[in-house]
């Protein structure tokens, strides 16, 4: 066990955890922040993306030991009143069926447009590449990303 | 209207009282608004009390009403859809509803249960009644008070009002008096031409809780002293428990204990819900979830051979070997199929197969459970809820009445969730640690102890005669746990010498149900071969069907035929309405047809090559599912389908070798992403007033067979085994 300092969604926090731990079951377990989900815990889902200094980034096989001082943004600190561009989107097109991944596509989705604020189809595609909707909902995430970066933009 | 008699369980009504949380007007206003107040932004004044109308809803002192949302919600959207049909004949606006899952409560509510999609096929009737007889109740109530005939009053959106005398009042006003009003024992249904919440868009009441990532998940649910629990299984179908050495494992940080435990112990009785191959397990039990997971990888296990250790090649060798004769008994024979086949002038003949299938559902299975001496409390995820129960009971020698089961938001559903072991395992974890814990399986847990979609192989004959009339049709079909072919379906029917033949293949890897069981198989298989029966006999593939349902029209061959035929060919001509005679060029265009969960599909899938590589560029679909509920969320269901459909049909597999499963994680099962789903989906819906059918699953099974259809237009290669990717002569 060791102490880690992290920033989550704009609060310094401190945690006594192994240092392997992913970030991902600091968030779940010690931090009381379950919107990021648990998918596959080898980074091929998507299904845990949070950002870490802005970037989106796989929390399931990131361990805390690599992100003292870091600052992290989760699925609960994207807005404070659900009102993120990306959200609001989701929210209109009606995006989620069983919603498992969405908090992990959103987290994508704001991170593609904080970087590309106007993507084309294949850019969507390729950012949102590594997120896996099994609902199948991938052709209204696509409307929705247009929608918010319409917004934004 | 239509006056309908209360059929369904009236205890749910009887139920009714005055008031919860106070005397009958204690923080009443009869001096309030009439008008409830309207959600803005989700914030909704929320009542000082409630006042219980039935089970199904009660109504606050300020009009506002929460509608209890009986069946599990798996993202097939009942938790909006059926509120909405209780909200449509309470006559609420919309805005004022407050939607709250209920738990398992087989005193008031039938058949809470998600599957077959009959959700609100088998819900319509009972809780328009609920919704009506609330507002019967409000209604009486309100001409009692003011001395007038119930007859004479109207409602609109939660308020009553008495034209005569120019008097109204809110639902909220009333609510508290509607209480003691006797259950009427028949009520007044809308016509559906004055619905004004169904039929319309309302957007997914959790939605706004999904994109905030607030905790509505099993996996999310945590309380005081909660203990996490994994499992161990087997390794390999065919192999159980030995020994455990768990020394290690036990030492190390946070981790409370490591035991064996049997989930179906002597004595249980097993319901088909709790379909499992590996009832006795290993349990790791610790503090957090991560300290978990690493003490399971230093556990120290013996597995011993119990069965065949069977490979994917056994299973393709077996099923071939079924299909190459002929089974004791015909599922279903018309005329006389073998003398037709000898006079036919052409006799096609293709076999089709598909492997198994995982479900992987995002959110892996997993429950809470708190066994005490006198009771168990389960939350979490489960389609069964009912079946979960009774299993339980049986687990723990309780009755009943001493377990309550809550169901949370599920990651995903798909058929695996209706095979609750997961949950009994749970409770027994519990009950051997006398302490309240919360059973996670990992990825690797859930995708290699599967309830899968087994691997069917079928083998399809066609005679045409010299005029291209179909005149034999065969279809011999062999499956492990189960033949794929539905004897009775079309084309059954439609051809006067008809053959179907149903071969079975044991195996000990354990199946179940897999969205859509068996057409998610044999629709494209079927879809297929007509595709290319129509091509043999020179016609339009929409043309070719459309001929076979005039035949069943006119002069349907036998009379098991369990579908419309007029219904049926009433997509595929809606469907060729809608996206016209011909193709651009460079698309290539696949069309299917099919019929499931008492629901009509028509497909045409467009496909273009890019960089010698087939994409999807767009589905038209036609549906006949009878009165939509809510549209916006009928047609995610109906995308949904499409795209899990193209998906499965196209990349993924479940192989085993030796027993054990070759893919453990995302890794190596492939499943469709962003790149590969279509770029556009459009979805219409024949609009006939019938009361509705199936949605969460007719849209999958065709989508294979117009996609195989559209590939071969794009490439002049026919695909006949899934995944479809395989073939590197359509591929690359």
């Amino acid at each position: 066990m060791a102490i880690f300092n992290l920033n989550i969604n704009g609060k310094k926090q401190q945690f006594d955890v192994d240092p392997d731990t992913p970030i991902l079951w600091v968030l779940r377990d010690h931090a009381d922040l379950v919107g990021t989900k648990y998918g596959c815990g080898i980074a091929q889902c998507g299904a845990c993306t949070i950002h870490v200094e802005g970037m989106a980034m796989r929390s399931c096989n990131l361990p805390i030991s690599n992100l003292e001082g870091k600052s992290i943004t989760t699925i609960e600190g994207l807005s404070e009143k659900g009102d993120h561009p990306v959200q609001q989107a989701w929210i209109e097109h009606d995006v989620p069926q069983c919603g498992y991944c969405q908090a992990g596509q959103i987290m994508t989705a704001a991170s593609l447009l904080n970087d590309n604020p106007n993507p084309d189809d294949a850019t969507i595609a390729a950012a949102m590449n590594g997120n896996i909707c099994r609902c199948g909902t991938y052709t209204r995430i696509r409307a929705a990303v247009k929608t918010a970066a319409s917004k934004m933009g | 209207m239509t006056l309908v008699k209360i059929k369904y369980n009236r205890r749910s009504f009887v139920k009714t009282s005055a008031a919860v949380g106070g005397g009958m007007a204690i923080g009443f206003s009869w001096f309030a608004s009439c008008q409830p107040p309207v959600k803005e932004e989700e914030v909704l004044a929320m009542p000082k009390e409630w006042f219980d109308v039935n089970a199904y809803l009660k109504i606050g002192e300020n009009g506002v009403v929460t509608i209890m949302s009986p069946n599990p919600e798996i993202g097939q959207n009942v938790k909006t859809s059926m509120p909405m049909i209780i909200a449509e004949e309470l006559d609420v606006d919309w805005n004022n509803v407050v939607v709250e899952q209920a738990g398992l409560d087989t005193v008031n509510f039938e058949r809470q249960l998600a599957g077959g999609s009959q959700s609100i096929r088998k819900g319509w009737d009972s809780l328009r009644m609920a919704g009506a007889a609330a507002r019967r109740m409000l209604l009486e109530a309100a001409a009692k008070q003011w001395s007038v005939p119930v007859g004479e009053l109207t409602t609109d959106a939660g308020v009553i009002y008495h034209k005569a005398s120019n008097q109204q009042m809110g639902y909220g006003e009333i609510a508290s008096s509607a209480g003691g009003i006797e259950v009427p024992e028949e009520v007044e249904l809308k016509d559906p031409k004055d619905y004004k919440i169904i039929g319309t868009d309302r957007l997914n009441v959790d939605g706004k809780k999904i994109a905030m990532g607030a905790p509505l998940f099993g996996l999310d649910y945590s309380e005081d002293g909660m203990l996490i629990a994994m499992i161990e299984h087997p390794p390999a179908f065919g192999m159980k428990l030995k020994s455990v050495d768990a020394e290690a494992a036990k030492a190390m940080p946070g981790i409370k204990d490591v035991i064996t435990f049997n989930s179906q112990p002597e004595g249980f009785e097993p319901l088909w819900s709790d379909e499992n191959a590996f009832p006795e397990l290993v349990a790791i039990v610790g503090e957090s979830t991560w300290q978990v997971m690493k003490a399971k990888k230093a556990l120290r296990v013996e597995w011993e051979k119990t069965g065949d250790a069977e490979s994917s090649a056994d299973h393709e060798a077996k099923l071939t070997a079924l299909l190459a004769k002929a089974p004791k008994e015909a599922a279903r024979k018309d005329g006389n199929p073998d003398a037709a086949f000898a006079q036919a002038t052409k006799v096609i003949e293709r076999s089709y197969s598909a492997p198994f299938l995982a479900h992987n559902t995002m959110e892996p299975m997993n429950f809470f459970a708190h066994v005490q001496a006198d009771k168990a409390e389960l939350i979490g995820p489960v389609q069964t809820p009912e079946y979960l129960r009774k299993s339980v009971a049986s687990l723990l020698g309780m009755k009943e009445e001493q377990i309550s089961i809550m169901m949370t938001r599920m990651g995903g559903g798909f058929g695996r969730r209706l095979y609750g072991h997961f949950a009994v395992e749970a409770a027994a974890i519990s009950q051997k640690m006398g302490a309240p814990i919360k059973l996670i399986y990992s990825r690797e847990d859930d995708m290699t102890q599967g309830t899968y979609r087994p691997a069917y192989k079928v083998t399809y004959r066609a005679g045409l005669d010299e005029n291209n009339n179909l005149v034999a049709f065969h279809v011999r079909g062999a499956g492990t746990h189960g033949s794929p072919v539905y004897a009775n379906r079309y084309p059954a029917g439609t051809v006067d010498n008809y053959l179907a033949e149903n071969h079975e293949k044991d195996s000990n890897i354990s199946t179940g149900a897999w969205r859509a069981p068996r057409s998610n198989f044999i629709a494209g298989a079927e879809q297929s071969f007509l595709d290319e029966v129509a091509e043999a006999a020179g016609k339009d593939p929409i043309e070719f069907r459309l001929e076979l349902f005039d035949r069943a029209i006119a002069n349907p061959v036998g009379e098991e035929n369990d579908y419309d035929a007029e219904r049926y060919a009433g997509v595929l001509k809606l469907l060729k309405e809608k996206c016209g005679g011909s193709t651009a060029e460079g698309v290539h265009r696949g069309i299917s047809a099919y019929y499931c969960h008492n629901s009509y599909v028509a497909q045409a899938v467009d496909v273009v090559m890019e960089n010698n590589q087939p994409r999807v560029k767009k589905v038209y679909c036609a549906v006949d599912c009878g009165i939509v509920v809510n549209p916006i969320a009928a047609k995610n269901q109906i995308e949904g389908g499409i795209v899990d459909g193209i998906g499965h049909a196209m990349y993924s597999a479940m192989t085993f070798t030796n027993g054990q499963p070759d893919q453990a994680n995302f890794d190596k099962y492939r499943l469709i992403r962003h790149s590969e789903a279509p770029l556009e989906i459009d979805t219409y819906f024949v609009d006939n007033g019938i009361d509705p059918t199936g949605l969460g699953e007719p849209s999958l099974p065709p989508i294979m067979g117009a996609l195989a259809n559209a590939l071969y237009r794009a490439t002049g290669t026919r695909v006949y085994d899934q995944p479809f990717i395989t073939a590197k002569e359509v591929l690359g």
